[in-house]
């Protein structure tokens, strides 16, 4: 029979059925239901397993403060664990499943942990640590990882889009309980920009679960009114299924919003969650309260809950937990979900009220001044053992049990940036003390209990904030409500051998607590770390304080004196496809593409990523099955013939000003202020500390305008200093700076035919002859019949080569000319790897080189350092310890046997050494196969390695006890007198 | 965070990129007697506040400036933002 415990009334659409399964058994529910309540009114209470123990659970509470009810929705790809049963929304079709069990969820193989209870109490993961040494690795590990954890991944990737977005308010309001909905009607009605954030999908907090009523209405119906005059007003956005994660700095607050949870399959272009990032100048807190409970022996069973979760799954949802219910209390709120049971028709056994002098209650029977000792029912509560008042031991058949223990206001977000919330003995509670700057608290969040004392703060929150924001706030139109003292007395166990639960999703035990007093860790950071308390999924929300009492009773301080712990962001646990957005795979972060990318894909290039750009790598050509054949092809074919290459992600900046030649000349070491107009020139830049930044050629166009060349990787960082060097450190120099490494697409053009290839492209009336143009001359020309281009007369692979510029968007239409106009030189196409195999055997220095460790003097430019003028790192390069005799020098390497290949990240050892760290000698930067040499060759930092010319030592790799005879050679193995690039 | 930026208003903290200590921009002279103490003492040594800390950042993907703010590194509050350029005049920085 379906929906056994399903009882009239309720906020539930019964005209809508919904099909579900739960461990592949189906059942029905109505809209409106959660998994929670929908399986509860089916009579199901048992909907998992706990973490260490492995003990049969059901839920606690009706909210997302949940320890127990936690379970896998779906399946396939969107299989997703570890969600709350009592916060799903039921969809048609839903499939959920029961987590953490080795078996069915009723007979778990692993509840023999619940037998070796003693072995797994508090702190037994550290113990596991200590001895034996060797079962760690071998037993307690993977033991430990086999049977913890909790739900599983699908291990499939995640079809859905997650989106991040920004939002600006005046107002944020946090909940939409009585209080909130009180403080977005007022600063709404006042025409204030407000944001209201709930984390539930039925905007109205408590009011949709209690039973009084707002004026002549009842609490779920004046929250629906409140919230249809708000939908209906510009000013407001109202974020349902949103719950607010964080208080960040200035008013910014984290937000995630649940957009298709609740759907099978999120709506055609709309994501599965937002991650909002809201900027508000005021936030009203309203996140109200969470109810926590009375540990005793084994309240842990399936059909204890909180007293409040009872009554919400009784009203709102018209779902019981149990035919006979019972109530236990050290306050008023629990006799209120005892009188709601009552007038819902469900039996209520006895309301156990440990207050001996509280208020008396008709209605049911009432056992003044007794407790709960145990409950029976190991799969499902069937009855509890009351001490009463005489001391005498009661069982009382019930099916449910109600617990209040009293209630915790939602202090989370107070606490974001270091407040600390303060104690309040009259309410035995936690209540906000200091607070982020633009925060306010209003309703239950702020100790204020009442529905009539919510509406009141809520307003009067809002309206203060308001007035801080120069806006008046119109007169807030409140309902009569019920306002009824807080009484409580504290009580936050009872007594008994046999395990008691606080923290149920981390299994913790009075006793833990008691251990963790009686092995040393009291303080409350210890306590938490010793125990696990409060580390679990839910963060403690309803065991934390219960946990800190205990300690408080040990070490026979208050609570207060006890401490409590500090909340972190986020509130509830945020998926990381949340946080990841739209920055996933293809997309983790923008793609940069040079302008001859598509020319060189249709060529069928291989490419590689570089930072942001896709460089090609290489280009094969049919028949060719291996990089090398290609890249020794490239090679050869430009130092043969004439090469084109892609260095447009070189960094450009345009340095402009009277002051820029004088700029230059301190932001490099070596001298600027005479290049004369039409010349390039190489620079090496260093960091205030004498390291090499980075290098590049500057080519002055006229008196007041150079164009400066960074490497690809440090383009921005470069840009970043030289802005720092002209605004902070010179802020009169008459110099003005640009990054224009978008605006021109530029090529190398290199090989002993590249002058007669552009001589075709370069428009007749200028002269590019060796004569006219000749090395290191650079100038502004057009090309193709007046485009207007520049032209640099540099070589990075020790070929006559240029550098040619057209502006980008001509790029494409560029490498296209070339090759046509290089058809008749069999000119090719190279990509990064035959650059790099090119600069190695011509000995420049790249960012292997430039490594962030090594100075001028380390990359052989040490007289490159201008003394006679202030440049940024000349001071320091000075320092003793950066000249030493000994200092590693860039110098070249061959294999003695030149069969013999090296790798990069070889150490050098002397001959007759022992490999180890003492004799090194320093290591291999750069290497790659020479086509041109026919051997393999390598760049690196050897000590004293200029004086060493022609000595013989040792490559070495421990890591793969290899090792080559390398000699030591001139770092130029190509061409070393320059000739070529001069011709 | 928010840096209220002198020319542009309040903008979003990612924008900027974070240097340090605005100490930075005192950079000793070069042809001081004891240049490389000096220097080194800059590069190097820094104070470590718990409190109002004056420090660099630059609004990378904004307008480019280098600002000095000035930020309580306990509590974050911001209490100052200035132009760095403005900061290094007035601190006897020209040419």
């Amino acid at each position: 029979m379906s929906q056994t415990n399903r009882l009239q009334g309720g906020q539930i659409d019964r005209s809508k059925v919904l099909n579900f399964t739960f461990d592949g058994k189906a059942f029905q529910g109505y809209q409106g239901d959660t998994l929670a309540s929908a399986l509860l009114a089916n009579g199901v209470r048992l909907m998992g397993r706990s973490f260490k123990y492995h003990r049969p659970r059901g839920p606690i509470s009706s909210g997302s403060e949940e320890p127990n009810a936690i379970v896998e929705l779906r399946s396939g790809a969107r299989q997703e664990p570890n969600t709350r049963a009592t916060i799903a929304e039921l969809f048609e079709g839903l499939s959920a499943k029961s987590q953490n069990h080795v078996g069915s969820l009723k007979f778990d193989f692993l509840a023999v942990n619940d037998r070796l209870a003693s072995f797994f109490a508090a702190g037994f993961y550290y113990k596991t640590f200590m001895w034996p040494k060797a079962f760690w690795e071998k037993l307690y590990e993977p033991m430990i990882r086999r049977a913890a954890g909790l739900g599983s991944l699908s291990m499939q990737t995640d079809p859905d889009a997650y989106d991040k977005g920004f939002l600006h308010c005046d107002l944020l309001v946090i909940g939409a309980g009585p209080s909130g909905l009180a403080a977005a009607l007022t600063a709404a009605r006042s025409g204030a920009r407000v944001i209201l954030a709930d984390e539930d999908f039925a905007p109205g907090g408590r009011l949709n679960a209690e039973t009084f009523t707002l004026g002549n209405t009842s609490g779920a119906e004046w929250a629906q009114a409140a919230v249809a005059e708000l939908s209906a007003m510009p000013n407001v956005r109202i974020l349902t299924r949103t719950v607010v994660i964080g208080a960040f700095d200035h008013g910014i607050y984290g937000a995630l919003e649940r957009v298709s949870d609740h759907l099978p399959v999120p709506s055609e272009g709309k994501p599965r969650q937002i991650l909002w990032r809201i900027y508000s100048s005021r936030a009203v807190l309203a996140a109200g309260a969470t109810e926590r409970p009375i540990a005793f022996r084994n309240n842990d069973r399936p059909g204890i809950m909180m007293a409040g979760a009872l009554r919400a799954y009784v009203n709102r949802w018209a779902a019981t937990p149990g035919k006979s219910v019972a109530v236990f209390t050290n306050n008023d709120d629990g006799l209120r979900t005892a009188s709601d049971l009552i007038a819902k028709g469900v039996k209520v056994s006895a309301v156990i009220d440990s207050r001996a002098d509280g208020p008396a209650f008709s209605g049911a029977e009432h056992l003044r001044g007794a407790v709960v000792t145990d409950a029976l029912g190991r799969l499902g509560l069937h009855s509890v053992k009351v001490k009463l008042a005489s001391g005498e031991i009661r069982q009382i058949p019930c099916e449910a049990l109600g617990v209040s223990g009293g209630w915790n206001p939602n202090v989370h977000l107070t606490c974001h940036q270091r407040g600390l919330p303060v104690w309040n003995a009259d309410l035995a509670a936690f209540v906000p003390g200091s607070l982020p700057p633009g925060m306010v608290v209003a309703g239950a969040a702020n100790g204020e209990f009442s529905t009539a004392a919510a509406l009141a703060s809520g307003a009067k929150a809002a309206a203060g904030a308001l007035d801080a924001l120069g806006l008046s706030a119109a007169p807030a139109d409140l309902p009569q409500a019920e306002d009824a003292p807080t009484r409580v007395s504290p009580l936050w166990y009872v007594p008994h051998k046999g395990r008691a639960w606080l923290d149920q999703q981390n299994d913790v035990t009075v006793k833990d607590v008691k251990l963790a007093h009686q092995e040393g860790f009291r303080s409350v950071e210890h306590l938490k770390r010793y125990t696990t308390m409060g580390m679990a999924t839910d963060q403690g929300k309803t065991s934390n304080i219960g946990g800190l009492a205990v300690m408080a009773e040990m070490t026979g301080k208050s609570i207060p004196d006890t401490g409590t712990t500090i909340y972190r962001p986020p509130y509830t646990p945020v998926p990381i496809g949340a946080f990841a957005g739209r920055s996933a795979g293809a997309d983790f972060r923008p793609k940069r593409l040079t302008p001859s990318h598509k020319w060189a894909a249709e060529q069928g290039a291989v490419f590689v990523e570089v930072g942001m750009w896709l460089r090609a790598q290489w280009l094969p050509r049919q028949g060719e099955t291996h990089w090398r054949q290609s890249v020794d092809r490239e090679v050869a074919a430009t130092r043969g013939s004439v090469g084109i290459c892609d260095v447009t992600t070189l960094g450009k900046i345009d340095v402009q000003g009277p002051d820029a030649a004088e700029f230059l000349n301190r932001i490099y070491c070596n001298p600027f202020a005479k290049l004369p107009v039409g010349k390039v020139r190489y620079g090496l830049m260093l960091r205030e500390d004498g390291m090499a930044m980075d290098d590049g050629t500057t080519a002055r166009l006229a008196e007041d305008h150079f164009v400066t060349t960074t490497t690809t990787a440090n383009a921005v960082g470069v840009y970043r200093h030289m802005e720092f060097c002209r605004q902070c450190l010179w802020p009169d120099l008459d110099v003005q700076i640009i990054s224009t490494t978008e605006a021109w697409a530029q090529f190398s053009v290199a090989g002993p035919n590249a002058r007669k290839l552009l001589q075709k492209i370069v428009d007749p009336e200028y002269d590019i002859s060796n004569e006219a143009f000749p090395y290191m001359g650079c100038g502004e020309i057009t090309v193709c019949g007046g485009l207007r281009a520049r032209l640099f007369r540099i070589s990075f692979s020790g070929e006559l080569a240029y550098e040619i510029a057209v502006p980008t968007r001509y790029g494409d239409g560029l490498v296209r000319a070339m090759m046509e106009a290089g058809r008749e030189f069999d000119a090719v196409v190279y990509g990064t790897e035959a650059l790099g195999v090119m600069r190695i055997e011509k000995g420049h220095a790249a960012g292997n080189e430039l490594n962030g460790t090594t100075s001028a003097l380390n990359l052989g430019m040490g007289g490159m350092v201008n003394k006679k003028k202030d440049s940024i790192g000349s001071t320091l390069s000075e320092r003793e310890g950066m000249n030493a005799a000994d200092a590693l020098n860039l110098v070249g390497f061959e294999p003695v046997d030149r069969s013999k290949t090296l790798l990069g990240g070889m150490h050098f050892i002397n001959r007759g050494a022992p490999a180890d760290a003492k004799n090194d000698q320093g290591y291999m930067t750069s290497v790659a196969f020479s086509p041109s040499l026919g051997h393999s060759v390598g760049l690196g930092f050897l000590k004293n390695g200029a004086a060493r010319k022609g000595e013989v030592i040792r490559a070495v790799n421990p890591l793969a006890n290899e090792e080559v005879e390398v000699k030591v050679v001139s770092a130029h193995f190509v061409d070393p007198e320059g000739e070529r690039l001069r011709g | 965070m928010i840096i209220n930026h002198p020319l542009l208003g309040p903008r979003d903290s990612q924008e900027f990129v974070y240097l340090g200590d605005a100490s930075l921009i005192d950079r000793p002279d070069w042809q001081a007697e004891n240049a490389v103490d000096q220097f080194h003492e800059y590069l190097y040594q820094r104070t470590n506040p718990a409190g109002e800390h004056q420090e660099l950042w630059f609004h990378e993907q904004g307008d480019r400036s280098w600002l000095v703010v000035t930020r309580n590194t306990l509590t974050h509050e911001i209490t100052a933002v200035e132009l760095a350029r403005d900061v290094a005049r007035r601190r006897g920085r020209s040419k």
